[in-house]
């Protein structure tokens, strides 16, 4: 079943594009369908995700932003509907699949281990060694690497235990693992969410250093003004339907309310 | 850029709260035991000058040894904020075996006798793991449970298979490992290859790190410790040394403070150096990162009781050989609280995720000091309890509060 499915969808296409991927995308979703039971929580959802642009997924809480992220990651898989990697059909339906193809979540506990270092904490899984021993020194230098191209810089020494990082740090950290195991797509579920002001203009600026990099970035936020301030794309979904996506320029804070709230809007783009 | 510019009139409150942190965060590693252990010593030397003899330290030195592995035992479990309160009577399972296979009835070599009562140990260790993964048991009821199995099967053995309810030690390596001792000049030969191999290892970890551009801590922390060592172990090669005997002479460093030593490095290694053991502490801060990092949480947990029961099988070698023998009436209900004070003491954390092999060892020392140095100055066999209760609660009380103020300082 690998092969690209050539007979176009029955599902109605809301952005217009064919049944199959867009080979411009990096990740094509074609008609998800994700049930649990009696309870549909995707509807048919349609959506491109380019590499190198920020794109926000938004909606209000029950929306489906949640289940798609995760069947995105590999954690659900689809009851039916196909994804596009590049244009080519994939069935990554485990965490591992999907980390292979090079999707990577950060999800919103962070998954970090406070009682170890920040090197221990990038390299978690996924230890550098020589001879069966851990190569500290390797480990250390590619860690201080990775932070100073995402010009993290208020950390002092990677050597600090996590724990005692601020909630910014910690997010850059995160983020930080996924874009050293060569992520493609960074998924970010509410990553300023519990952050202050300064901070989150911190993880804002670091989620534009990852568009720049060439890496799609695809953000779950409430937050509106961060939206507005980093996303290229905009992706509404309301009831578990995506209603709306498209270029951030073709929204407004009013429309995308307007659209989050009752699935449709009667402005103009 | 910069990720955490926070105003600057919170860094000073910042920079005191890190200060309070690495007071009761345990950042100073093993200074603050330290200290109470040398307080300890000077209060028990002043009240008895016997104290610090060469025949009582050493004494002192063996009494440390059982808790020394049990409290390293307890490690494994702890790191991963698991218990076992089995080790105890683990340990004399382990030790009556040898006891008995090497005993001149059934005279098996001193090398299978302790591979199969170490086997026993390990497998034992692992079944109270498999239980705890598999059913989700909580580690303290399992082994509880299996506390009091191992100890009917253990006096059952003793009391029915062995004639006579009581196993004596009457084989030569078996009974050294406590009573034999290095000669004076090999004394010399360990303490200074100790020494000088924990100098090169330290240098070349050193060239290592600044040949890769790192920062290195500053050189005279590493100076300072390894100086401490040096003068620890020839302080320790002279007590060993000294003549300790009455009628014959007796001199040189039992066999069991290299044995100890070498089981701690090792150890040691594998905990800091080793996937397997980042793993265990990865598991112990953050189970649910660790699962999500690929990482076989449930197979790992399963290992350590495995290495629990190991290494408490090893301390059960020392305490029979110390013995000279097990009975029925040799009981050890509370030497596993000994065990878990042993590593607590040190700074191990009963909430998982921090801990080394050096705590138990420091920590097995203090509790062998306070229940030689209590006995010294004829303080009566009960007190003796209450005063290694009052430590043990200090100890746990010192790390509940290290963890709060971590979680509070986030």
């Amino acid at each position: 079943m690998s092969e690209p499915v050539t007979n176009e969808s029955a599902a109605p296409s809301v952005t217009g594009s064919g049944a199959s991927g867009d080979p411009a995308a990096l990740l094509s979703l074609r008609a998800i369908t994700k049930s649990f039971g009696a309870v549909q929580a995707l509807r048919h959802v349609d959506l491109d995700i380019p590499a190198g642009q920020v794109t926000a997924l938004i909606g209000d809480n029950g929306a489906g932003k949640s289940t798609l992220i995760k069947v995105i990651a590999g954690i659900h898989e689809p009851t039916s509907g196909e994804k596009y990697w590049l244009g080519q059909r994939v069935d990554a339906h485990t965490p591992r699949a999907a980390a292979e193809l090079g999707i990577a979540t950060v999800y919103q506990d962070l998954a970090l281990c406070d009682n170890l270092d920040i090197v221990a904490n990038m390299y978690l899984g996924y230890e550098a060694t020589r001879r069966a021993v851990l190569d500290e020194v390797a480990m250390e230098v590619h860690t201080r690497q990775t932070l100073a191209d995402l010009l993290v810089s208020t950390i002092q020494s990677v050597r600090q235990l996590v724990g005692s990082l601020s909630g910014g740090q910690r997010q850059a950290i995160a983020v930080a693992r996924a874009v050293m195991r060569d992520a493609k797509l960074v998924i970010m579920d509410e990553p300023t969410a519990a952050l202050g002001v300064t901070q989150t203009k911190n993880v804002l600026d670091l989620i534009t250093a990852l568009a720049s990099r060439g890496i799609a970035v695809l953000v779950i936020s409430h937050n509106l003004n961060d939206v507005f301030a980093v996303a290229d794309r905009i992706a509404v979904m309301h009831l578990g339907t995506l209603v709306s996506s498209g270029p951030a320029a073709n929204y407004d804070t009013a429309r995308a309310v307007e659209l989050i709230t009752t699935g449709t809007t009667s402005r103009a783009a | 850029m910069s990720l955490d510019t926070r105003p600057l009139e919170t860094e000073g409150a910042h920079s005191s709260r890190q200060r309070l942190r690495a007071l009761v965060g345990g950042d100073l590693g093993l200074v603050p035991v330290l200290i109470a252990l040398v307080a300890l010593v000077v209060y028990f030397q002043v009240r008895n000058s016997v104290f610090l003899s060469a025949a009582n330290v050493t004494n002192l030195f063996i009494q440390a040894v059982i808790y020394v592995f049990l409290g390293m035992a307890e490690v494994w479990l702890l790191l991963l904020g698991e218990i076992d309160l089995s080790l105890g009577w683990v340990a004399g399972m382990a030790g009556s075996i040898a006891a008995i296979v090497t005993n001149v009835q059934y005279a098996w070599p001193w090398w299978a006798a302790f591979a199969v009562a170490l086997a026993v140990s390990a497998a034992i260790g692992a079944l109270w793991g498999l239980f705890v993964v598999r059913l989700r048991l909580p580690s303290f009821i399992v082994t509880l449970a299996g506390n009091f199995i191992v100890e009917g099967v253990l006096l059952y053995i003793l009391d029915h298979v062995f004639q006579g309810g009581g196993a004596p030690v009457q084989e030569k390596v078996l009974s050294d490992l406590t009573n034999g001792n290095l000669t004076p000049t090999w004394t010399w030969v360990f303490v200074v290859a100790t020494v000088l191999v924990s100098t090169v290892v330290a240098l070349s970890r050193e060239r290592a790190r600044r040949r890769a551009g790192l920062v290195n801590a500053p050189l005279y922390r590493l100076i300072v410790k390894l100086a401490v060592l040096a003068v620890f172990g020839v302080l320790l090669a002279l007590v060993f040394n000294a003549n300790r005997g009455s009628f014959i002479p007796i001199q040189g460093m039992p066999f069991a403070v290299p044995l100890v030593f070498g089981v701690m490095v090792l150890y040691s290694f594998v905990l800091a150096r080793t996937k397997f053991g980042r793993y265990l502490y990865a598991i112990g801060g953050n189970p649910e990162a660790a699962r999500r990092a690929g990482i076989p949480v449930d197979r790992y947990r399963v290992y350590a009781f495995l290495l629990g029961g190991l290494t408490a099988g090893i301390g059960g070698l020392f305490y029979v050989s110390r013995l000279g023998g097990y009975s029925s009436s040799s009981t050890d209900s509370t030497v596993v609280l000994y065990a878990v004070a042993a590593a607590v003491i040190g700074g191990t954390s009963l909430y998982g995720g921090r801990g080394k092999m050096t705590f138990p060892v420091v920590g097995g020392i203090i509790l062998a000091v306070i229940i030689n140095g209590l006995v010294l100055i004829q303080v009566s066999a009960t007190m003796e309890f209450v005063v290694t209760g009052v430590v043990l609660l200090a100890a746990v009380t010192v790390d509940s509060l290290a963890r709060r103020s971590q979680t509070l300082l986030k």
